[in-house]
């Protein structure tokens, strides 16, 4: 009788049913949608905060001081330490190597490039553009195309096993040359397969694969720095503690999690005579910005939360409000309060299960679009999610009708069924 | 018994005639609000809450672009200005600069030379104004600035230049590289440093890492390094607040004012400001309209109920020969009344909820911007106008007596 009275309300009052059950799935696809953006704008903004550059740097260990002004290196190219082409590989094997968005080795030569008879001083640069790197079965693809975004080219990017090389713009300017010319550098014939414009020191450098760099040099496998661009976490108390103060467990604690400190301590563990360190300009304000954008998009998802909870509850208190007269039908035929209420609550449970489980798919949909149409990339909703949905779903919806649901009971039969309040 | 109440009706009457007639449509207004308080109270509850969370995400969606701009300034210089073919500046130029700034940003100068250690080792000193650096980069972690050194000093280089050997009389204050700290003052004390045959005596205030180039150098005040190196600054870095289109104009305006100088932007900067604050404005618009659509969609089940819920009333006035267009009037003028009342007090309360977000995300306030009030205030009127229309033109269908009967 009890599962009858409850199918035949959704049965002969659809209009109502249908009013009810899709400010439950608005409430819930809203809900749902803005749950997941927020989980997962920090890992998003991060990723775009990455276009900013590198954010820690990998060094030789015992290095000579940088002679370094205004971009030019002013120290004998041979002076001082090198790092070993053959261990970058090994930065895709620390603990955080799934953070490690891309890295690009440096290699700074100082080289005099002849052009119509004078002869100029300038600074080559050897360099991973989209070199593709094996470390174990892993293949990746890194360079400066994905560590330094900013960097634009006319004409074309050298390949990394090419001796083509990019000349800079206001280099190419004093050269009168352009993406297809032929330089002479360090007696060696080059082909020029693009104009570089970084807006930096680059725009006065030859920047060429990292191996021309290296025979150039006389010195095969050197690496001056390298760049490494990672996903971090931005940096409190405890991340700023000195590791080497801390005890075995919160060691472990420290060391796994992706703050700026812990990633470059691994790099240089994974790394021989090397010594890697944050850079602040870029690591020290990503956080600061990182936890800003962070807590404007939570405290959003609150207010998200507050307002379909708002909805569903004024939808399910208007339309029980709306069947008074039933109920008093209900109540002269002997019904007690607690079988009306329990009637009502049977069906607002199944409406926020229907519901719920309806705008759960819909905020799927829903997040992956703002995913793709803002950041271009998925915004997936972990499943897990589904049932705690649904358990919100169906308290939001009790709470809603509960005042309504109270008054209902209450109302004397009489009245209701002669239509009175 | 009669006489008198028949004489109270008449006065009822004469003072019932002496009012306009609008008094009628107002006293119908007030008494379905008061009589029913419950119902209208929720309508409009549900209407303050959203023109509040509208206001809110209104006036965060306009003043978060400014807020965020604020953190990437912490960046530093978005504006690098280099004396042509690595020249030296004009030395008006930093005055120039700060002129054309007007408190739209921050310039540091700097100046850099090649020196030598005391054992003749080459090593990269930078002049530069301690102060204007403080604010400008602000990563960089220092243990103690030094002071800038006594103006005086900065006014009458040349006596100092003269007889470099007797500059040893004062020692100044240097913010010395991590890097660099080993290599010129090991245990912290007193160092000197060469450059062509001038020696500048200076004592390590404090140490500087920045993770670049900066922590293999020693950073003394400009009027020091201007005394010593007679080099004058050859790079200004300016960190210029505002809309990309105004640093653009700030930019425009420097290569105007200081022909002998290259303006370049950090492009690397710039670029990842303009991403993410565009990702981040993109992201709230679609909470804002997702989060203003629920509100809406509140309000409009609320109403809808309310004023189906009153079809009595209804009833009974069509009974008494309303006519539609005054039904309609009526109903349109509460739906009116309830969503200005309704924005109003919710413009309010939202202005706090910015303010509050504001305060406790970015610790600085939300600036109330009382142009979205129309916008609230349009937008609340439609929905509620809506939300009455709507039940409306479906009960005029229905016979008052269908109604009335209680069906």
């Amino acid at each position: 009788m009890f599962a009858r009275l409850v199918y035949e309300s959704f049965r002969r009052q659809k209009r109502r049913k249908l009013l009810a059950g899709a400010a439950i799935v608005l409430g819930v696809t809203v809900a749902t949608a803005m749950i997941a953006v927020a989980t997962d704008i920090g890992d998003k903004i991060n990723r775009e905060l990455r276009t900013i550059g590198a954010n820690l740097v990998v060094t030789p260990q015992e290095d000579s001081l940088d002679l370094e002004i205004g971009g030019v290196n002013l120290k004998p190219p041979t002076d001082g330490a090198f790092l070993s082409e053959a261990d970058l590989p090994k930065i895709k094997g620390i603990f955080w190597h799934n953070n490690i968005t891309g890295f690009a080795p440096m290699l700074p030569v100082s080289v005099t490039v002849q052009h119509q008879g004078k002869q100029q001083d300038v600074t080559l640069l050897g360099t991973y553009f989209a070199k593709k790197v094996s470390y174990g079965t892993e293949e990746f693809t890194t360079g400066v195309r994905s560590t330094h975004p900013w960097w634009k080219v006319s004409g074309a990017w050298p390949k990394d096993d090419s001796w083509d090389v990019l000349v800079g713009e206001r280099l190419a300017d004093r050269l009168q040359e352009n993406a297809g010319g032929v330089i002479t550098v360090a007696g060696r014939q080059l082909h020029v397969s693009g104009v570089l414009s970084t807006g930096g020191a680059e725009d006065d450098q030859i920047v060429a694969p990292l191996a021309l760099a290296q025979e150039v040099l006389g010195k095969p496998g050197a690496v001056k720095r390298v760049y490494v661009s990672a996903l971090t976490k931005p940096e409190d108390a405890f991340g700023r503690r000195d590791p080497k103060s801390m005890s075995g467990a919160v060691y472990d604690r420290w060391y796994c999690t992706p703050y700026p400190q812990a990633i470059a301590l691994q790099l240089t563990e994974a790394m021989s005579h090397s010594h890697a360190e944050q850079i602040r300009q870029v690591a020290q304000n990503e956080g600061a910005v990182l936890t800003r954008i962070e807590g404007l998009i939570f405290l959003i998802t609150l207010a998200a939360l507050f307002a379909s909870a708002l909805a569903v509850s004024a939808a399910m208190a208007t339309t029980i409000f709306e069947r008074r007269a039933e109920v008093g039908l209900m109540k002269a035929l002997g019904a007690g309060k607690l079988a009306v209420a329990a009637i009502f609550f049977a069906e607002a449970a199944l409406l926020a299960l229907i519901g719920g489980a309806i705008g759960f798919a819909l905020g799927g949909v829903l997040a992956h679009e703002i995913g793709r149409s803002i950041f271009s990339s998925d915004i997936s909703i972990p499943p897990v999610l589904l049932p705690v949905i649904l358990v919100i779903a169906v308290m939001v919806t009790f709470a809603g009708s509960a005042a309504a649901i109270r008054r209902a009971v209450s109302l004397d039969p009489v009245f209701a069924l002669r239509g009175e309040l | 018994m009669s006489a008198p109440m028949s004489h109270q009706a008449k006065d009822l009457a004469a003072s019932r005639a002496r009012v306009p007639h609008t008094s009628m449509f107002l006293r119908m207004l007030l008494r379905a609000a008061v009589l029913r308080r419950g119902r209208a109270a929720s309508a409009l509850f549900a209407m303050v809450v959203a023109a509040a969370v509208a206001t809110a995400m209104l006036n965060l969606y306009v003043d978060v672009q400014a807020k965020l701009r604020r953190e990437f300034r912490n960046y530093g210089a978005n504006i690098i200005l280099v004396g042509k073919d690595g020249a030296s500046l004009p030395a008006d130029a930093l005055s120039h600069v700060d002129a054309l700034l007007a408190g739209r940003g921050i310039a540091a100068p700097f100046g850099l030379v090649v020196a030598r250690t005391s054992d003749g080792q080459p090593i990269v000193v930078a002049g530069t104004d301690f102060d204007r650096v403080q604010k400008l980069d602000k990563w960089w972690s220092v243990s103690k600035w030094p002071e800038n050194s006594i103006p005086t000093e900065s006014q009458s280089p040349l006596p100092v230049a003269e007889n470099a050997t007797s500059v040893e009389q004062s020692s100044s204050e240097g913010l010395v590289g991590v890097r660099a700290l080993p290599v010129v003052s090991p245990k912290g004390q007193e160092f000197s440093l060469s450059f062509q045959g001038k020696t500048l005596r200076l004592t390590p205030a404090g140490t500087v890492q920045t993770g670049a180039a900066e922590d293999s150098r020693v950073y003394v005040s400009l009027a020091d390094f201007v005394a010593w190196s007679s080099v004058q600054p050859s790079t200004i870095e300016i960190g210029a607040n505002g809309s990309a289109e105004e640093v653009a104009a700030i930019m425009n305006q420097l290569v105007q004012a200081i022909p002998d100088a290259d303006v370049r932007p950090v492009r690397q900067i710039m670029e990842g400001e303009a991403r993410v604050l565009g990702k981040t404005r993109a992201t709230l618009l679609a909470a804002a309209a997702l989060i203003i659509l629920t509100a809406a969609l509140c309000v409009l089940s609320t109403l809808m109920g309310w004023v189906f819920d009153r079809r009595r009333d209804f009833a009974i006035m069509k009974a008494l020969g309303a006519s539609g267009r005054l039904l309609n009037g009526f109903f349109a003028a509460e739906a009116a009344a309830l969503g200005a009342t309704g924005a109003v007090i919710g413009f309010l309360l939202g202005i706090g909820i910015a303010a509050w977000i504001g305060r406790v995300n970015f610790h600085a306030a939300v600036v109330p911007r009382f142009s979205v009030l129309p916008i609230v205030l349009a937008g609340s009127i439609v929905v509620t106008l809506l939300s009455s229309i709507l039940p409306i033109s479906l009960l005029r269908k229905v016979q008052p007596a269908v109604i009335l009967r209680g069906e």
